[in-house]
């Protein structure tokens, strides 16, 4: 059974890109960020991990800068998204304005964090 | 006082006795007269700053003293002075520098318009009429007297002087003293201040008041004086039980108004004034004893109130008897107290008025001189001093034999010559004056010896004579005695027992010991034991230094001698009981030196990761964001969308570029600025990127509408 439980896996995995694949280029775009931003934030971590936290504001103004970015753009996919009936009214372009005055809000308080 | 250096020469021993000559005098306990020494202080306290004084109170009070002193090395204030005085003579000066003003003017006569005069005194006039307050009263009544004295042609009598003699009795109390207004607190120095304005009342009245009003007041200066207060030597004063109110005087202040009150008062009423004269010579002494005041108004006042007390306007001839008011004060005192038996001194005593004035015919009796410490026989009795006309001193001209060193006390009495003196002038009755006698006590027959045990058997023995320099050296152990003994005869022949009689014994370690040297009689003698030493002497064994201190205050030749060097032999401390040494005397100026330096710990900084560790992370740290880029590309991003029409394209470029300042803005904020710079700036930025991007994103907007639309 082990063969059907891989090609099981195989088979969803495809499915899942398949599926993937159709959503629109913006909405990728904005995926593709956020998992920039998460990997950042990993690595931070492994680093804090090797040497210890000791600067701890600065790990905590990285690690929170990044996850902070993605939430936002996950806001932002949210509302972007055409197939989500709660933002239909909701012009894409204040959606973005949005994300982009709120990033900056975050990150002049990261900045005033770092030290 | 006792350590005097080892040098034998006279001389030395002379500045000695100088020197304690000079520390005993300042502790006697009677003041002398005005001297020269107050002039001095009168010159230095009155110095007026650039040419004249700060004041016209100031100018009164400096010419006043200048005047009564005599003071010849005055400074001339006539060209300064007299300006302001004329400047301050007009009817709308305030009252109190019209008065100073008139007071200037009467000891520097500066020339002034005679209706200047008049315009004041009507007006001086109307405000004694109308004031209520005494302070008001005072200086009207006291400016109006002055007028009288320096211009003879301008009326100043009151009218209504029962009236104003009434107005202020009524502000006095029952206790003497008197009220400032209707306010109830009532003071001592308002009293002094009082009588002197009644006193002028009574001179300016133009109808004579009733004498029993005077009367009345007459009793409320004996009430007045029933509220002195004294010190157990004799010393009168009067002081203010109210502190603070109006303007708080001081005792010195004090007893000078109710002075010059009272003297004031007296002058112008017929009578006695039943005044004790203890009290007034009470009062001379309260006024002499404060010496040199540091204040000039202290100054000022002392001196004030010793010329009232001097003068004699209260002696007067009425019908060929001697009608005295108040008794005048004589001060006796003696130039020195101490008297030297070996320079053969002469006991000098001096009489004078409290200025230091000569006194009248007067006999100083010596009434009884007795030791402190037996108070009940009289080395001297009733004996009379030669009065010397050349210095104007009381001379005793040789101290009985009977007299030996010591601390005598000497009691004087004077006797006035002429018969009525005794009621006019205040003397004291028998004053009693502590004397130091001191002399060479004579030292002689010192010997120093150390005895074998018990038996007293002496090893060794020497004669010092310690007059001269010479030392000894000895040696002994800790079965042995150490003796010491020698003589002290005072001149008279006396047996003698001095302050200090000490023995010392230092060792090489610096550790002392000393012993006190008891005596019976004429001699002293120490014996030291040292099988009983050993523990004090902490089993410290070696060379040590003896040296011998007599001294009395009125020993001439007390010292501090080193007699020589002892050898001492004591046996090991016990180590089972090792001896604590304990500390030395520290140097004191050790002591207080500056202490050790201390360097700071600083906190060790934590453990940084290895410098390469960082940059492969940082680098490890971008790798993402190369990913993020290589991915858009993957996905085929385009800037198709890109606005191509002039407008439009200049805002989206603007907005990109907002948004780069601002994050550029940040860079620099973690680098250098500090948060309100950022703020600023970014709120500025933020303010121009949210117009710049809802332009470009309201195009946009519009146009995906106009595409779905289409």
């Amino acid at each position: 059974m082990a063969r059907s439980t891989s090609k099981d896996a195989q088979d969803l995995f495809r499915a899942l890109w398949s599926a993937y694949s159709a959503t629109p280029t913006n909405l990728k775009i904005i995926d593709l960020y956020v998992m920039y931003a998460v990997f950042t934030a990993l690595i931070q971590v492994v680093y804090m991990a090797l040497v210890g936290s000791f600067p701890f504001n600065s790990f905590l103004s990285g690690v929170l800068s990044c996850v902070g970015t993605a939430v936002l753009a996950v806001c932002l996919r949210i509302q972007v998204n055409k197939e989500n009936k709660e933002f239909k009214d909701l012009a894409p372009e204040r959606a973005f304005a949005d994300f982009v005055l709120c990033n900056l809000v975050l990150h002049l308080v990261i900045m005033n964090f770092l030290g | 006082m006792l350590l005097l250096p080892r040098m034998s020469s006279n001389l030395a021993r002379l500045l000695l006795l100088l020197l304690f000559a000079f520390s005993i005098c300042d502790a006697v306990a009677l003041p002398g007269p005005i001297s020269d020494r107050h002039r001095s202080a009168a010159l230095e306290l009155f110095a007026p700053q650039h040419g004249s004084f700060a004041s016209l109170e100031e100018s009164y009070e400096a010419l006043r003293i200048f005047e009564i002193l005599a003071v010849r090395e005055k400074p001339d204030v006539r060209a300064t002075t007299c300006p302001k005085v004329l400047e301050n003579l007009v009817s709308s000066t305030p009252l109190k520098d019209l008065f100073y003003a008139l007071k200037v003017n009467g000891i520097l006569k500066c020339k002034v318009n005679g209706d200047i005069f008049k315009d004041i005194a009507s007006r001086l006039k109307a405000t004694v009429k109308d004031s209520k307050t005494l302070v008001d009263l005072y200086y009207s009544i006291g400016s109006l007297l002055l007028i009288k004295d320096q211009a003879s042609d301008v009326d100043v009598l009151l009218a209504d002087a029962d009236g104003t003699f009434h107005s202020i009795k009524a502000l006095s109390q029952s206790d003497g003293k008197w009220r400032y207004t209707d306010k109830p607190e009532s003071s001592t120095y308002a009293a002094g201040l009082a009588l002197e304005a009644l006193a002028g009342v009574i001179t300016l009245a133009s109808s004579e008041i009733d004498q029993s009003k005077v009367n009345l007041v007459k009793n409320d200066i004996l009430k007045l004086f029933d509220s002195i207060e004294k010190y157990d030597d004799g010393t009168f004063y009067f002081d203010e039980k109210l502190v603070g109110g109006h303007e708080h005087q001081g005792s010195i202040s004090t007893t000078s108004s109710v002075v010059r009150g009272v003297f004031a008062f007296a002058a112008v009423t017929s009578g006695k004034i039943n005044l004790p004269g203890d009290k007034i010579l009470g009062l001379a002494k309260f006024f002499l004893g404060i010496g040199i005041p540091g204040d000039a108004k202290d100054l000022f006042n002392q001196i004030e109130s010793l010329a009232l007390l001097e003068s004699n306007r209260q002696v007067v001839f009425q019908e060929q008897h001697i009608v005295v008011k108040i008794s005048i004060p004589l001060i006796l005192s003696l130039p020195a107290s101490v008297y030297s038996l070996s320079n053969k001194d002469q006991l000098k005593v001096r009489v004078n008025t409290v200025l230091g004035s000569a006194a009248p015919p007067l006999t100083v009796k010596l009434v009884r001189a007795f030791s402190t410490v037996a108070k009940d026989s009289a080395v001297i009795q009733n004996k009379d001093l030669k009065y010397d006309q050349n210095s104007g001193h009381h001379v005793l001209d040789v101290l009985p034999d009977k007299v030996d060193v010591g601390i005598y006390v000497f009691v004087f009495e004077m006797v006035l010559h002429d018969a009525d003196g005794e009621k006019v002038y205040a003397t004291g009755g028998q004053i009693h004056v502590p004397i130091y006698v001191t002399g060479i006590v004579k030292v002689s027959n010192a010997e120093i010896a150390v005895l074998d045990n018990d038996l007293g058997s002496i090893e060794t023995q020497k004669t010092l004579d310690l007059a001269g320099n010479d030392i000894v050296s000895l040696s002994a152990n800790h079965l042995q005695k150490f003796r010491f003994s020698f003589q002290l005869t005072t001149p008279r022949g006396h047996a003698f027992m001095p302050h200090q009689a000490f023995l010392k014994l230092k060792h090489e370690t610096k550790y002392e010991h000393i012993f006190v040297v008891g005596n019976a009689g004429k001699k002293f003698e120490i014996v030291l034991d040292f099988l009983g030493l050993v523990e004090k002497f902490y089993y410290l064994s070696g060379r040590y230094d003896i040296e011998l201190t007599v001294g009395d205050a009125v020993m001439e030749n007390s010292f501090l001698r080193p007699l020589g060097h002892l050898e001492l032999d004591l046996p090991e401390a016990p180590t089972s009981k090792a001896p604590r040494l304990p500390p030395l005397a520290v140097d004191p100026y050790t002591r207080y030196g500056p202490k050790a330096e201390i360097t700071h710990l600083f906190r060790t900084p934590e453990k940084r990761p290895p410098t390469q560790l960082s940059l492969i992370f940082l680098s490890l740290t971008l790798l993402p964001l190369i990913g993020f880029l290589v991915g858009l590309l993957r996905l085929g991003v385009n800037l198709r969308n890109f606005p191509s029409s002039a407008a439009p394209a200049t805002y989206a470029i603007l907005f990109h570029l907002g948004i780069a300042a601002v994050l550029v803005l940040y860079v620099l904020f973690w680098l250098k600025l500090d948060l309100f710079t950022t703020l600023k700036t970014t709120a500025l930025l933020g303010v121009f990127l949210l117009f710049v991007g809802h332009r470009i994103l309201s195009h946009l907007a519009t146009a995906s509408a106009k595409l779905k639309s289409a």
